[in-house]
Parts: structure tokens; sequence; C-alpha cells
């Protein structure tokens, strides 16, 4: 599978990243040879091997129902780009 | 008292418990040398002055304190406490934590003091430490008159320990990110089991690969640090739960009667004589120390590297996503909120971080999810069922660290393939979430570093921690370096 | 009863039948949220409930509320589900100003809970729906674009506060039995104590699939997805919009596309949100900061020992033990809490009394008064105590009806209302004859009138003989003394 300009922009977009139409030229090139050198594993048949998506065997740990966090509002919003006393600002969010 | 950054980890807590010399003295030395050494590149933070003041609240009576004194700098990708925390990114440059990292609250409560944040690539993601937004960390090592590039991501932690900056430091591995950069400056690195150390506070590059581990100048300050940043912690949830281990007091070089594998897959096409020959001389070594020495075939190791760049990229399009200019980090401008994402996006982000974010995307995405991402994570049971087999009959695998001893700036910057070759033997270790050493073995023709990497059995990094310090008892490696910076 | 099902829509055309699906999402009733430890309590200060994991700052990773699991389980059960002993929690990616990770945590491929079914009583009999699956996942925060006209607020107090969706097959056919869903998954939930149910606060949300299919059809026709629709008034509003925009859409020979739409409540019409759909690829997979959730036979079988009573139990239980007819025991446990209450007058009183009275008087008055049973100014006591008042014939259904209303105003043991006002039910034989004599001597013609034939008087002496006894009089012992005297 290769993968043309068209769908780089598509991916940027779902990434939330914009490229201009010279990078996504770059990118282009760049992502179908990284996808031609993965798709190595077209080599082996994986029929009947059970995928994982994490290396641990252990029982997932659980916490108890408890509230240890008090009010955090100054540390949350500490870092934040721009706020006001109690919100998050950003630009105007169109539906 | 300039030569107190010669010492090792071990040697410096001994002196300053046995009052040989003070944590002031120490943390002098060191202030010397990193004001001298700007030009490696290795800090992107400098946190001396507010170390000197902690320096001060030091009682030199707590002879329990794992690390009393040491003055150690962390790689970038460490949240610490009111102290710039940027993973060498744009997007996180004025990024200032109010918690601090599970790993890093351990050193400090053992005694040690922060002086500093090193220099990485960008999200760790990178073999040379070329896409930092901070710039290129240079090798302490060089080829004749050219600089050399300190291998990646913790490059800066790599140079900053090999160029006497830092005692010893914490990096973090997800495809080799410890273990390339300490052979590519001469250093002891060490990615424990998957689970050992806690992620908590990290900023994530790929979950299920990460893993914080001790950078230092030999095998037994390895072996100290990694008894302090183990553990549990409930905090995160793919944290193991095991007994604790005391592998600095466990620490023997006898090792006798081990059954060392020696995987005939390692043995890549256009694999240099250097490295080769290296191979063989571990071999040998490890020979005269009383190991028997095993040919064991891991037959997908091939595909390793394939999968990795199909997992590791998928985890961190998603890991990457809370980077989106709204509650912390750098913002761009946009007219809505979607204009202001992708703005933010594309110009916080450097050219590598963007490739594997869209990479990551990709095969997630609907209708090439099952091809890539569901493929690779068959192929990675595959891997580790190769090692499962393996450890049935071997109790270490020895394995060169590199395919090549460290490179110059740019040489590989514009082929992505041939940058993420430099992972080709250590990405096995995250994939099957296996403990892995590299460590120093003799410079090259070129006086480089060139090194051998041990892998071990889950949660037995003793026994790597063992071997490598036989090996270290008979090559006596000792860096080579001029302090031509200075 | 007995009725046949007719929700079907006349178009130009032809007849057509709705089929519509649920998504509930479901707040768990939780102390702290799903991943992180910090309070999920309604009605907070903003953005004072988000603890670092909630922001999603950097480093910060999950660890699951192990009692929303067993919630989760708890309503699964309920639903008479399949409990998985292996679920898995994946990231469900997609960019939102008050979603901080970048990723909500849902449950995707294998779900906590599988297939399963409730109940519901429809008046042409009983429906069963299908259960698809329930989920787990973490909820978003909340966007206020209406405080500036340039930027918009965010607020991260919900943000990750525990959801439980709860997805039904298509089985449901008309805007009532969508109502009589959802009643009936919240009367579940209230009953097991998961969920409040509560909609006004966005405890409980739905969207809605739906699409058209001409009667007879066999096959299903293209849905649309009506989003996060808080009120059941609202839902059946937009289903009938949409169902009547589809038909007209497909009587002029066009299609329907298959996209989510927005309920508008104000202008009663559904509109597409096209501009959200498109870009929309959640990239589902496994969240690699988690493992998956195993769960031991043991641990869900303590679980399911320790379920209380279900309504569909109760109600065949008060049926049986109390003779009620299937349409009081379905009014009388649809809430726990009016079961609770019937069932305490009842073992205090009579049944028969305390159903009519309940079903009656009393929730007529909750209703005027707005209040519900648990701040209602009668108690079970003092209920009980009237309706003993009644069967002992102590007082009479008049009075009674007269001291429950002075019962609402004070809240005083009836009791003591009929001492007090002197309401004790005349049953003195002798009594009643003196009040009896008095109104036959006043009215000698209208005797004398009943006497040649115009039976019809009896009810005027009745009455005359009650008014008289300020309507104490036991209108039973009028009834056989005035026919002896008369006769």
């Amino acid at each position: 599978m290769s993968i043309n300009k068209e769908t780089v922009k598509k991916i940027s977009k779902l990434a939330r990243i914009s490229v201009s139409d010279q990078q996504a030229s770059k990118l282009e090139k760049n992502l179908n040879s990284i996808l031609s050198f993965v798709e190595q594993l077209n080599e082996l048949n994986t029929e009947k091997i059970n995928p994982i998506s994490t290396i641990s065997n252990q029982k997932l740990i659980m916490r108890d129902d408890v509230v240890k966090v008090s009010n955090q509002k100054e540390d949350i919003l500490k870092n934040a780009p721009e706020k006001n006393s109690s919100y998050y600002i950003v630009p105007k969010v169109v539906e | 008292m300039n030569n107190l950054s010669n010492l090792t980890l071990v040697e410096t807590v001994e002196g300053i418990k046995s009052k040989k010399f003070s944590p002031s003295e120490v943390l002098s030395s060191y202030e010397e040398r990193i004001k001298r050494s700007k030009k490696l590149n290795c800090f992107i933070s400098e946190t001396l002055d507010q170390a000197k003041k902690e320096i001060k609240k030091i009682n030199i009576g707590q002879n329990n304190l794992a690390l009393l004194g040491a003055p150690i700098a962390v790689k970038d990708l460490f949240c610490t406490s009111n102290v710039k925390t940027t993973a060498s990114s744009k997007i996180l440059e004025n990024f200032v934590p109010t918690y601090e990292s599970t790993v890093t609250q351990k050193l400090w409560d053992q005694g040690a003091i922060l002086i500093g944040k090193l220099n990485c690539d960008e999200f760790a993601m990178g073999s040379s430490n070329e896409t930092s937004y901070f710039g290129n960390v240079i090798n302490p090592y060089k080829d004749g008159k050219e600089t050399l590039v300190p291998g990646g991501s913790s490059g800066g932690c790599a140079s900053a320990v090999s160029a006497n900056l830092t005692v010893a430091t914490v990096g973090t591995d997800t495809g080799g990110s410890i273990r390339q950069p300490a052979a590519f400056t001469g250093i002891v690195g060490l990615k424990p089991t998957y689970g050992r150390c806690s992620r908590w506070g990290i900023v994530a590059f790929a979950s299920s690969l990460d893993q914080a581990g001790p950078m230092t100048k030999d095998i037994k300050d390895s072996a100290l640090l990694l008894e302090v940043i183990a553990g549990f912690d409930s905090k995160d949830s793919t944290s193991i739960n095991t007994n604790s281990s005391f592998f600095f007091k466990n620490l023997s070089k006898q090792i006798k009667g081990l059954n060392v594998g020696i995987p005939k897959e390692y043995r890549v096409d256009n694999m240099p004589k250097e490295i080769d020959d290296l191979w063989s001389e571990g071999i040998k070594i490890l020979e005269n120390c009383g190991a028997k020495i095993h040919s064991i075939s891991l037959p997908h190791t091939k595909y390793a590297l394939p999968t990795y760049y199909i997992i590791a990229p998928a985890e961190a399009s998603s890991n990457l996503a809370r980077y989106d200019g709204v509650r912390y980090g750098h913002r761009e401008s946009g007219r809505d909120l979607i204009e202001m994402y992708e703005n933010t996006r594309s110009r916080g982000f450097g050219d590598e971080v963007k490739r594997r974010i869209l990479i990551g995307t990709y095969v997630l995405s609907s209708g090439y999810y099952d091809a890539y991402y569901l493929k690779a994570q068959k192929v990675r049971n595959l891997i580790k069922k190769d090692f499962d087999d393996s450890f049935k009959k071997v109790d270490v695998i020895l394995t060169p660290s590199t395919p090549s001893a460290a490179f110059k700036f740019g040489e590989k910057k514009d082929d992505p393939i041939s940058m993420y070759l430099n992972d080709i033997f250590t990405v096995t270790a995250n994939l099957a979430g296996l403990p892995a050493l590299s460590l120093p073995i003799k410079h090259n023709s070129k006086n480089l570093p060139l090194s051998l990497q041990l892998i071990g059995r889950p949660f037995d990094e003793q026994t790597i921690l063992n071997v490598g310090y036989a090996i270290e008892q008979e090559v006596k490696f000792k860096r080579s370096i001029s302090d031509w910076w200075m | 009863m007995n009725k046949d099902f007719n929700y079907f829509l006349q178009g130009e055309k032809e007849k057509w039948e709705v089929i519509i699906g649920l998504e509930v999402h479901a707040q768990i009733l939780s102390n702290a949220k799903l991943f992180s430890s910090s309070s999920t309590k309604f009605g907070a200060e903003p953005n004072c409930q988000v603890s670092l994991i909630d922001a999603a700052m950097p480093g910060m990773l999950p660890v699951i509320n192990k009692f929303c699991i067993e919630q989760a389980i708890k309503t699964g059960l309920g639903l008479n589900a399949k409990i998985n002993s292996f679920s898995v929690f994946d990231r469900k990616n997609y960019f939102y100003a008050d979603l901080p990770q970048g990723y909500q945590i849902s449950q995707y491929k294998f779900p906590i809970v599988g297939e399963g079914e409730v109940l519901l009583d429809m008046s042409y009999g009983t429906k069963k729906i299908g259960i698809e699956r329930l989920h787990l996942e973490q909820d978003a925060g909340k966007s206020l674009h209406d405080q500036d006209p340039t930027k918009s607020f965010i607020d991260l107090n919900r943000s990750g506060v525990a959801l439980m969706e709860i997805v039904s097959k298509p089985d449901l056919r008309s805007p009532e039995e969508v109502g009589e869903y959802i009643k009936k998954i919240r009367s579940i939930m209230r009953y097991l104590e998961t969920c409040d149910g509560n909609m006004e606060e966005g405890s409980l949300r739905a969207d809605v699939n739906i699409s058209v299919r001409k009667v007879g059809d066999k096959n299903f026709g293209t849905r649309c997805e009506i989003k996060n629709v808080n009120s059941i008034k609202f839902m059946q509003q937009a289903i009938e919009f949409e169902a009547k925009r589809q038909i007209d859409l497909l009587e002029q020979g066009k299609s329907i596309d298959q996209e989510t739409r927005l309920y508008d409540t104000k202008k009663n019409e559904t509109r597409s949100m096209r501009s959200k759909e498109d870009a929309h690829d959640y990239r589902y997979f496994p969240d690699p900061d988690l493992l998956p959730l195993e769960l031991e036979n043991s641990f869900i079988q303590k679980i399911k020992n320790e379920l209380p009573e279900l309504p569909d139990q109760k109600k065949d239980r008060f049926i049986n033990e109390y003779r009620l007819s299937n349409y009081e025991a379905a009014v009388l446990t649809a809430d726990k809490e009016t079961a609770d209450f019937f069932e305490k007058v009842a073992k205090n009183s009579d049944v028969k009394l305390a159903t009519t009275w309940i079903m009656g008087d009393f929730f007529a008055s909750l209703n005027k008064l707005q209040k519900s049973i648990s701040n209602s100014p009668i108690t079970v006591e003092n209920l009980a105590s009237l309706l003993n008042l009644i069967k002992t014939n102590i007082i009479s259904g008049r009075i009674a009806k007269e001291v429950f209303e002075m019962m609402l105003l004070d809240k005083r043991d009836p009791k003591i209302i009929v001492e007090e006002k002197g309401l004790i039910q005349q049953t003195d034989v002798k009594e009643i004859e003196k009040i009896i004599d008095k109104v036959l001597m006043d009215n000698q013609d209208k005797v004398t009138e009943y006497k040649s034939g115009k039976v019809k008087l009896f009810g005027f002496f009745v009455g005359s003989v009650i008014k008289e006894s300020k309507g104490k009089a036991n209108p039973g012992v009028v009834n056989d003394l005035l026919k002896k005297k008369l006769s």
C-alpha cells in the first residue's frame, strides 16, 4: 500500500497538524518509505497468532472509590496559555 | 578539587558519607565543568543555584540515604516540580510542572540533588539527538576534527555522564534511547524490565515500551541507581508489584556455569567488521569467566524494527494528542478552535515528531488498523515468544549494542529508515519488555567507544548486571576524552 | 389492555414503521472519577474538581476505580446481561476542547457487559427489548460558548467522570416505547443505586438511532443518530420529527444520509451536524496505560449474591403477595421508594386501601405539591394510621379525604386531627335514629311522595341525614335504619 498527497492531507487533518502543499509532498515521500519498510511484516503468516497490546501479565490494579484530590484549580490552570480565574479559554468552537 | 567529578556515583556517595569531601565540594566541581561545557549543549535547564541551597540542608549523618549529596541532572522528559520540563519540544517550551515524577522523587528521597534537565530528542523520538528543539547535543568523543552525535534519544544524558557533567543520570528507553547513546559515549546504560520503574510523571512517548533507567559511569553505579528508582507504583497501572531487589548488594562477578545465548539473527548484513570482532571478543571474555556459550535463534528479529515503527508511532499519535495548546504549552493563534489546534501542533512539533504522529495516525485509521497495527501486535507476540523459548535454555543473551560507533551530524538526518536502523539491536528488548544493558568494551581504531548488550529474563536485572560486572572487570574500559571543548 | 400496537406513520403514499435503538449514557454513582481520585459532585465551582490526570497533564496515568467496575457489573446483572470476564479499555481518539487527553478511554471490541434484555409493560402487552452491550467510559468536560463572542470557556469538572453506555438493540418501535424503556432502565439503576437517573443534571442522557421502513419490510433503512437528548419528552418529539423527515425524503424518492443530527428543542427539529461527522475516524486501540480487565468468577458471584430485589421481581411478588393487578403492581414498583412506601403502608394498614389511596390521592397530592416521596408531608406512619381509621370505621371515606388535606398542611397524626375536630364517625344507632327522625319530620311531604312510589328520593334522605350529622354518620348504618323507617 502506498499513500498519496491527498491521504497525507487527510491524516494531517485527523492529527490536527496543518501541512502546506510543499510539506505534504515531502511527507508523502517519507511516509511511503516508512510504510514500505514496515510492510515487511506481510511476509509473516500471523493468522493464528494473538495480538498483544501490553507485555505485562499482571492483573489490572484497582483503586478504592475515595476522593483524595481536593481543589487543584490553581495547579491545573497554572500553565494555561489563556485563562481567567476559573476557566481555560480557547478560540470559539464552531459546530 | 576538580577531580571529584571523575568519581563514580558509588565513590562520590561513599566519600561524602565518610566525610572525605563535602557535598558542596562535589557540587562545585560539577558546576565548574558544566559552566565550561556549554558547547556540548547537554543542559536545557540548569538548577545549580537551587542545588546550592538544597545542598546546605543535607545532613551528612544520614548514612541510610543511598545517594546522599549526589548531584544529578535528569533527562528533560521527567516532570520536575517547579522546574521547567520541555521534552525538548517547542510545544512544551515553557511548561513548569507542579508535580514530580515518581522516579525522580525517589532520587531526591535518597539524598540526591537536582542540578539540571538534560537535552534529548524531541519527545524522545530520535537516535542522534538531532530532533531536539534546543539544538544538537555534542558527543564528548570526536572523530578526528569532526564532532559526533551522542546518540539518542537520551543524548544529553549520555554526553553529560561521559563528560563528567553529572555523576549519573536517569534516561528513558523506548527503542534503545538509553542503550544506544550510552554505547556512543562509552558509558553504561540499563533499560529495566517493562513495569520495573514507574512511568508516572514521565512525558509519554509509547506507553507499552517506555521505561526509565540508569545511565552511569560503571556497572556498580547502575546497580545502585536501579535499586533506588525501581519499585511498584500504585499510580501506574503497568508498574509491576514484585519484591524489592538489592541489585547493588547482590552484585557479583561470579558467573561460572551461566548459559549465554548468541542469537545468530543479530549477525546482520553489512555489519562492520569492528562490531563483529567486538562481539567475538565478548564471547571470549565470557568463556574465560566460565560461562557456557550457546548459539540460539530468535527467528523474528528482522521484524522487530518494522513492528516497532508501527506500534511506537501509533501509541505516540495518541499520547501526543494532549498537546493542543489548551491547558499548557505553546499556543499559536487561530480564527477558531480547529485552526488553533492545527497551527499550534504544526509549529509546536518538529518534523520527526510530526512524521511519527502521522504514521501512527495512519496505521490506526479505519481500513488500515488490521493491516498495520493489529499485524504488528501479532508479530510482537512472535518476538516475545522467541525470547520466551530462548530463555528456557539460556540465562542471558549477548549482542552488540549498536550496528556502528557514533556517527557524524547530518549523516542520517534526511533518511528516516537509515536512522531507524540504529535501533536494530536494542528495539527487541522493548517489544518483549525485557531488561537490557549496554556496556562499553573498548575503543575502535578511531578511538570511539564500542559496546555490547546483555538481555535478560523479565525481572532478572541482577543477572545482566552480574554478567556486565564480570565483563567490566576483565576489559577495564576507561573513557578516553580530552576535554577538547573546554 | 389488549389494545394492539398501533404506532405506524401514514405518509402520502405508504404506511411506515419506525425503528429505534438507544445509546443511554448513565453516570455511575461514585465518589471519585473512573480513573482519578477527584470528586464527582454535581454543581461545584468550575475546574475545582479536576485532578492532574483529568486535565491530562504530561506523564499522568489512569488507575481504575474498582467501585465503578462493580457498579457496571451490577447494572449488567440488572439488565439480565452476560458479564464478560475479559474486557479491554480502548482509546477513542478525537480532538475537542473539553477532551483533555485528545482521546476518551472507553471500551470498544471487548465491553464489560454483553447481551441482555429488559421487559416493558405496554398497554398491548409485555415487550422485550434486547440490550446489545454495556461498557464503561469517561465523560468529557464542558464547553461554554455563550460567555464571549469570540471565545469558548472550558470547565473540566466532569472530565473523567464514570459513565456506563447502555446500547439497546434496534427493538424499539415508537416514542412511547422509548419513554417506557428509559423509565425502565432508570428504574433498574435506581433500584441498584448505580445511577441516580437525573436527566436534568445530565446523569442520564441518550443518543437516539432512528430509521424508518415500510410496514411489512424486513430490512432496516439507513439510520440517523440524534445526539445527546436530555429529556424523555424531547426524545419523543425528536423521534416524531425525525421519522417524518425521513418518510418525506423517502417518499420523494430521495435517500437518507447516515449522519449525526442535533435536536433543536426550541424549533422542534433535527439538523445535520455534518461538520463534525466529516473528520471522524476514532482510531480505537487498546489503551497501553491500562491492562485488560480480567474478572474472577467469585468477584462477579459476590456482586450477584448481594443484588437487591429488582423491579420485575418486586412486581411479580406484589401481584402474588398482595393480589394487585398487573397495572397496579407496575405503577407501585416503578421506583423503589414508591414500592417501599406502599409496602410499609400496606403492612401496617390494609392492602386494598393502601393501593387505592397511594395511587389516587397520595400521588395526586405529591404531583400538585411537586414533591417526591422522600420529602412528602405524609409519612408512612400517618398514612397507615389514616387508612386504619377508615378500616375500623372510625371515620368515613369522605371525612378521610378532609383529614388527608389537613395532614398535607400540618403533617400531623390523623388520629389527633380527627379527635380535635370531632370527626369520629357516628355509628351509635340511637344517635343516628334521632337524626333520621328529625329529617323525616322536616320532610313529611317527601316521605309521602316516597311511600307513593318515588323511590329515587331515598338518596335524598341519606344525603340529608349525613349532612345533618356533619358527615359523621356512618353511611351503612344510615342506609339500614332509613330502609326500616320508611318501609
